[in-house]
């Protein structure tokens, strides 16, 4: 039986993650975990949360989580979501500026105070609800639609160095990465634990992932 | 290509059971708010808001175990919403799988309490509810303010100026009902939905009076809602989430069918 460990660092709730995983695939061990070993001995690992990018930081580096996870990305698919997508860059905007875990190059941005649609309405921040997403070739969109609709609230997006990485994009108006892919790394923003038959799927292609692109 | 409107039922739990005389042909139990809740789901939900109305301190732990067994196998967003006074309410819900809460009396009480918890738990999962009612008269500038109490209780408190403060003070999102339409199925006060909507910069979510589907689109397109909330339209079975979906995306408004 394979496993997954998501990471428990104390930031948001583990509870969906763990049953959106456990019910993409019932037959996968799925642990919510906080130390070295029990991380380290999963064969997949889900890096989740929710809150502020200083917290988040503050909170891995006194575990030292942000060493565990760095490993992690070297060694076995890791699947990043929301802000355990953002923590994965190099630094972020939020709260003056964070240094973040630089495991993917690039920057967490803000959206603009003042974002208008095509049609003038203008758009409301958090980027809340239920957005397309235009895929790019890769296994972890096994099954679903192209520009299928994901559940998302966020306020910061990612803006990776090499445009490579982008696995899928979302357009709040302008174009966003909202899926990065390298190697065993997958990160989304959206909450693929609460995007219904979609996220299910994702979760279920993760779960199944040999971490080849 | 963009975000759409969302439709989000609303469920009013008394004591672990929907109110508002469901009556319903299609479930075994009629009342069971987790086979509401996976109808709902089934129907293209976008969110599920749990409104727990129970009387009593001792009978809200039946609500924690309603959104335990929703969120076992529901993956959308789920909000609970009613008796959220303490920071450990809102760890409770969260725990139990709910993603945001509702904080309505708790904060004219204690507008501080949205602070906190918007620091404690992220803005993401606070959304303020604000119960409004029309206070200037015929040929006077609308005016709203916020009641408590179900609507029985004025606070003097002007509604544009609190829904502006609740969002400094870290709500996501706001759940706006209209006292004066809830209940009416005369559909959303309007002007009230679009003044708010207008002058946050966060979702608003229009709530209270709607009776047809008309209603629903209405809120989108002349209140300018982000989302709109119901809850006896889909009670009674009179029309499906789905139904809703479609009639909003016939009038051009950008919605998630599935």
């Amino acid at each position: 039986m394979s496993s997954v460990a998501v990471i428990d660092y104390g930031m948001g709730n583990l509870h969906s993650i763990a049953k959106a995983l456990q019910h993409a695939a019932p037959d996968v061990d799925v642990r919510v975990v906080s130390d070295k070993k029990s991380i380290l001995s999963a064969d997949r690992v889900v890096f989740p949360g929710v809150g502020a990018m200083r917290d988040c930081m503050h909170a891995l580096q006194g575990s030292e989580l942000n060493l565990v996870i760095t490993q992690v990305a070297q060694t076995r698919p890791l699947l990043g979501i929301c802000l355990g997508m953002q923590a994965l860059l190099t630094s972020s905007e939020e709260n003056h500026g964070t240094e973040c875990l630089n495991i993917l190059p690039g920057r967490v941005k803000h959206f603009s105070e003042n974002l208008y649609a095509a049609n003038g309405e203008r758009l409301k921040i958090p980027h809340m609800g239920w957005n397309q997403v235009e895929q790019k070739n890769h296994p972890l969109w096994e099954g679903i639609a192209q520009n299928s609709r994901f559940y998302f609230v966020h306020s910061y997006y990612t803006q990776p160095e090499d445009s490579a990485i982008v696995a899928g994009t979302t357009e709040y108006p302008e174009k966003f990465a909202c899926a990065l892919a390298k190697d065993n790394i997958f990160a989304v923003q959206f909450h693929p634990e609460k995007s219904q038959t979609a996220g299910l799927q994702l979760l279920n292609n993760f779960l199944h992932w040999d971490g080849q692109a | 290509m963009s975000l759409a409107k969302r439709i989000i039922p609303c469920l009013d739990v008394d004591n672990g059971r929907v109110v508002k005389g469901v009556k319903f042909v299609d479930i075994r139990d009629a009342g069971d708010p987790v086979e509401v809740a996976r109808r709902y789901d089934r129907e293209g939900a976008d969110e599920i808001t749990f409104l727990d109305i129970t009387a009593t301190h001792h009978d809200r732990d039946t609500i924690v175990h309603v959104v335990e067994q929703v969120a076992s196998e529901v993956f959308i967003p789920l909000t609970v919403g009613g008796g959220i006074r303490k920071l450990e309410d809102i760890r409770r819900m969260l725990n139990a799988g709910a993603d945001k809460v509702g904080i309505n009396s708790a904060a004219v009480f204690n507008p501080e309490f949205v602070r906190e918890a918007a620091e404690k738990f992220g803005s993401q999962c606070i959304v303020v509810a604000i119960d409004a009612k029309k206070v200037s008269g015929a040929g006077e500038a609308n005016r709203w303010e916020i009641f408590t109490h179900g609507g029985r209780k004025e606070t003097g408190i002007d509604a544009i100026e609190w829904a502006k403060k609740m969002v400094r003070y870290g709500a996501g999102e706001i759940l706006l009902t209209s006292m004066d339409r809830d209940g009416t199925r005369e559909g959303f006060d309007l002007d009230l939905t679009r003044a708010i909507s207008e002058a946050v910069t966060v979702p608003v979510i229009a709530s209270g009076g709607v009776g047809n589907l008309q209603h629903l689109a209405d809120g989108v397109t002349k209140g300018k809602a982000d989302a709109v909330l119901a809850a006896s339209i889909f009670h009674f079975a009179e029309y499906s989430v789905q139904e809703a979906k479609e009639h909003m995306a016939s009038q051009g408004i950008e919605v998630r069918l599935t």
